[in-house]
């Protein structure tokens, strides 16, 4: 192995290692080594080390077999929770004390007004006020989880699937808790018929169903698709490197790839304001806004 | 050709494909968007604003087909 393969020990991360790994058993440079940091892990990478966190046994719950052992997106969800639960509590103490705030309160407040005004009021109107803090927390939790995986040794858990499908479970219990709670079962089921002909009602029906079920799936493939697909567009140009088998071909996709990571700070708002934003528009759907008859 | 193979000139063309519908979409979004803008600056706010909003949704349904070139690819 010349030594062109090696990186010199400053820029020793765990990519490295992998390489060196490959490299050390003769293999040929592998994309998928690099996309393996898009996957979730059992182990958790930090400036100095990593840390193997311990995996319990499956949890058995009513006839499920659930591995709730905590793995690295699971990490980053706790984090990102941790985080906003305690940037909302301190803003809000010391609004509390000082109806004008400044600071980190300032901020947070920023943020709260832009949900309530430009996203909740515009959508839901004044019915909507009270799921304030549920949009407003789907806005911060996206945001902070996004961006938690541009920082160097972090990953977005809205990078899985899973997260995302989680998310927009949530999302979709709401949209049509809101309906309920706003029409009334009866009218929400009456809703389904689309206000056709009765004979037309067994293609309105199952139609109408799917519809609501494609909402929340289109929400969960746009903000999986769209953080996994930054992250990958980054290792890819990372990976270049590795195939010119240099390191000083180095500086041309490391500079593409800051102004990519810029991008991503970007689509991480953009992508968290549009998850919240979908969501309140599809709850304002369901919630009769007094003067419309039956419009869809 | 084998399987393998198919697989990855798919994803090629299918990513390709999915970028013209994208960039056709979102360029079209975008001119009217600026003419809008032109034509009456103090709406350029909320247009660009609901510009952001097509743009994210339109970006949506291409990631979607990305989403099976990247699963072709990865076979």
């Amino acid at each position: 192995m010349t030594d062109s393969l090696t990186p010199p020990d400053s820029l020793q991360t765990s990519l490295a290692d992998t390489t060196a790994v490959a490299a050390r058993h003769g293999e040929e440079f592998d994309f998928n080594h690099l996309l393996e940091h898009l996957y979730d892990s059992r182990t958790l990478e930090f400036p100095g080390g990593h840390w193997d966190i311990p995996a319990f046994p499956p949890v058995q719950i009513g006839g499920l077999t659930i591995d709730l052992s905590i793995t690295k997106h699971v990490f980053f969800l706790l984090l990102a929770a941790v985080l906003l639960t305690a940037a909302a509590v301190t803003a809000s103490r010391r609004i509390r004390k000082n109806a004008v705030p400044t600071g980190f309160a300032n901020l947070v407040e920023v943020f709260v007004v832009f949900i309530r005004d430009e996203i909740v009021l515009t959508t839901m109107g004044p019915a909507g006020l009270k799921y304030t803090p549920f949009i407003l927390t789907t806005f911060l939790y996206i945001l902070i989880m996004n961006l938690l995986g541009l920082v160097p040794f972090g990953a977005s858990a809205t990078g899985n699937i899973s997260v995302t499908a989680g998310l927009a479970l949530v999302a979709f219990v709401m949209i049509q808790v809101a309906a309920i709670r706003a029409q009334g079962l009866s009218h929400y089921l009456a809703h389904f018929t689309g206000g056709v002909a009765w004979w037309l009602w067994p293609i309105m029906i199952p139609i109408e169903i799917l519809g609501i079920f494609t909402k929340a799936f289109a929400l969960c493939m746009r903000l999986f698709a769209n953080m996994s697909g930054g992250h990958i567009v980054i290792l890819a140009l990372l990976g270049f490197i590795f195939l010119a088998k240099s390191i000083y071909f180095a500086p041309i996709p490391v500079i593409f790839v800051v102004a990519i990571n810029l991008l991503e700070v970007l689509v991480a708002f953009i992508q968290a304001y549009v998850f919240a934003m979908l969501t309140a528009l599809f709850m304002g759907l369901g919630i009769p806004q007094g003067e419309e008859e039956h419009g869809h | 050709m084998e399987a393998t193979a198919y697989a990855y000139l798919a994803a090629g063309f299918g990513a390709g494909l999915v970028i013209l519908g994208a960039a056709f979409g979102i360029g079209k979004l975008a001119s009217s968007a600026m003419e809008a803008s032109g034509r009456q600056p103090e709406v350029a706010g909320a247009v660009r604003t609901s510009m952001i909003i097509a743009a994210a949704l339109i970006e949506g349904a291409t990631f979607f087909a990305l989403a099976i070139c990247i699963l072709l690819a990865l076979k």
